[in-house]
């Protein structure tokens, strides 16, 4: 098992998961998982579905609560309700009102942040251009496609310009022009000191994440940045290297 | 504030789904009437078996659409036994004896009402004997029942939809991602209680209003005090609905619920008579909330009793509504615990 991530690192870390061990009922989903993310910087969480990623995130983003062991979040222990402010989700599932129109969702999710007036028109705007969604603004949130939806959900999780983002399979449906420009959205928030945690199982984005958890079982296999994950299995991609862990977790 | 960000989303779902606002308004609405049809119908003709009378009196029943058998003792009887007629008439010493078959009160008030009136134009002084052969006299008609109806279907319907919403609220994840936010679990809550609130306001006293004034259901009291409890009947039925939503997986399962918690209320609420049983199961009837609706609807509207005689009903809804509302939050705590 891996060491925290960037544990050399002088900086005091934005996210701090310690020993955390979650059961569902006699079901144990994660198994003494340690990670440390600094500010600023993209954590990819990898692993196949099933593996615990979403458990994972869910105990970060203070929604679910570790069994034994503790989250770590911007100085705070979660789960805080205070946090929340600071936190942006997005779920795996687009929890969407499909009966409203895509600005009733965001006027809604931005009043659950106390965003209102002005400043949450400027902010529906804004991230409604980000995703490239400003003209279905008005659109009736059930029709749109899923990879619509995806951004919506995006979108909504960028309102209140959190410092933390987690992210559950962002791209899932969204096709590569607007991932990647997607992506370089990502980095803008990075340099401007959001820190994020992002969940996928598509090979080519983990290499665009600053540092990876490989989450294999529950268990976290594997940490690094992708390049010294993919020198200490002697990998030329980060695909040989979760089957080569994959394959020694057993 | 959250709270009325949470109501006025529950209403704007509402606006954008015409087919639920159709449903909780217009279902009630068309049952009653359906049923003020059945148990109001005014034109029927009693079927009137005759074993003694003068010509005259059966001449007044023909030519008022009565359908009049000529019967002998014994054959009477088994014709009234058997439900072939709804009474019979025996004249004795200028005195007729109405004997009612009695199970279906429109039948009895039509037939009573149709020998009062003769009797009137005939000679007044005499008054008929009337007597039963099953049932009683003041039995339930729809005048009895209607307060309870109206009580009745708006819990139903209220249950239903609020169930059902937070359920979808949970299976689709928006829960999840409301908890994800610094919304606290009693805002949840009572964003709920309010925006259906508000909706029920509308539903409630559209449903009394049309019972009253269209369907004529007998009413002599204060009709804010009807609003006061239909309303409060809705807001116990949401607390209830989003609190047992939290035990169904999807809405089928929601729909399971009907038998075990809205139809036991029915028979326990005074719709049927309970009377006959015995105490200690009539008393299951006060840990029902319909039944508190139905006594404070019935004694505003039969009786015209005013707040004294009713405040100790509203006091138990709201008892009970402030009960699930505590249980709504504190089970919401399944989903967060902070």
């Amino acid at each position: 098992m891996q060491e925290v991530i960037a544990k050399d690192a002088e900086s005091p870390l934005c996210i701090s998961v310690e020993h955390v061990n979650r059961f569902f009922g006699k079901k144990q989903v994660l198994f003494d998982i340690r990670l440390g993310v600094p500010y600023s910087q993209i954590l990819g969480l990898l692993g196949p579905s099933g593996s615990g990623k979403t458990t994972l995130v869910k105990v970060i983003a203070g929604i679910d609560t570790a069994t034994s062991g503790n989250v770590w979040l911007l100085g705070e222990k979660m789960p805080k309700l205070l946090l929340m402010n600071k936190i942006g989700y997005m779920a795996q599932s687009d929890a969407l009102y499909g009966e409203l129109t895509a600005e009733e969702n965001l006027r809604f999710f931005a009043s659950m942040y106390n965003l209102r007036g002005a400043k949450q028109k400027q902010r529906i705007a804004e991230v409604m251009s980000l995703v490239n969604l400003s003209e279905h603004l008005k659109k009736q949130v059930k029709q749109y496609s899923g990879g619509m939806k995806r951004r919506l959900s995006l979108a909504i999780s960028l309102l209140h310009e959190p410092q933390v983002l987690i992210l559950d399979e962002p791209t899932v449906g969204i096709d590569p022009v607007l991932r990647k420009s997607i992506w370089n959205e990502l980095y803008k928030l990075r340099d401007n000191g959001t820190t994020i945690i992002i969940t996928t199982h598509v090979m080519d984005e983990v290499e665009k994440c600053d540092y990876l958890g490989m989450i294999h079982d529950g268990k976290l296999i594997a940490s690094g940045t992708p390049n010294e994950i993919k020198n200490a299995t002697s990998s030329n991609t980060i695909e040989e290297a979760f089957l080569y862990y994959g394959g020694a977790s057993k | 504030m959250r709270v009325i960000a949470v109501m006025i989303r529950i209403l704007l779902q509402l606006k954008h789904d015409k087919r639920t606002i159709g449903l909780m308004i217009f279902a009630p609405i068309f049952v009653l009437t359906l049923m003020s049809f059945i148990f109001n119908g005014s034109d029927y003709h009693p079927k009137i078996g005759i074993t003694n009378a003068p010509n005259s009196f059966i001449n007044k029943l023909e030519d008022n659409y009565a359908r009049v058998t000529i019967y002998d003792e014994s054959e009477a009887h088994e014709a009234l036994n058997q439900a072939k007629v709804d009474a019979i008439i025996n004249f004795e010493s200028g005195v007729p004896n109405v004997k009612l078959e009695g199970s279906d009160p429109s039948k009895n008030g039509a037939v009573i009402k149709l020998i009062q009136n003769i009797m009137q134009q005939t000679s007044p002084t005499i008054k008929p004997d009337i007597t039963y052969l099953y049932g009683y006299e003041n039995m339930s008609s729809f005048d009895n029942f209607g307060p309870i109806l109206i009580g009745f279907f708006v819990f139903f319907f209220v249950f239903l939809i609020s169930g059902v919403s937070f359920l979808s609220e949970r299976t689709s994840g928006t829960l999840e991602r409301l908890l994800a936010t610094p919304l606290h679990r009693w805002e949840i809550v009572m964003g709920y209680l309010l925006g259906f609130g508000a909706f029920t306001i509308i539903q409630s006293s559209f449903i009394a209003w049309y019972s009253i004034n269209i369907l004529g259901i007998m009413m002599v009291g204060s009709f804010m005090l009807v609003i006061l409890i239909t309303i409060l009947t809705a807001l116990v039925a949401l607390t209830i609905g989003t609190f047992i939503s939290a035990y169904a997986d999807n809405e089928l399962q929601m729909i399971q619920f009907i038998p075990l918690i809205v139809v036991p209320q029915v028979f326990f609420s005074g719709l049927f008579d309970l009377s006959t049983m015995d105490t200690w199961l009539q008393f299951i009837g006060r840990f029902m909330p319909l039944w508190y609706a139905a006594d404070g609807l019935r004694n505003v509207m039969i009786r015209g009793k005013g707040w004294n005689d009713i405040q100790g009903d509203v006091y138990v809804l709201i008892s009970i509504c402030i009960f699930f509302i505590i249980a709504n939050v504190i089970t919401l705590k399944k989903y967060r615990k902070t």
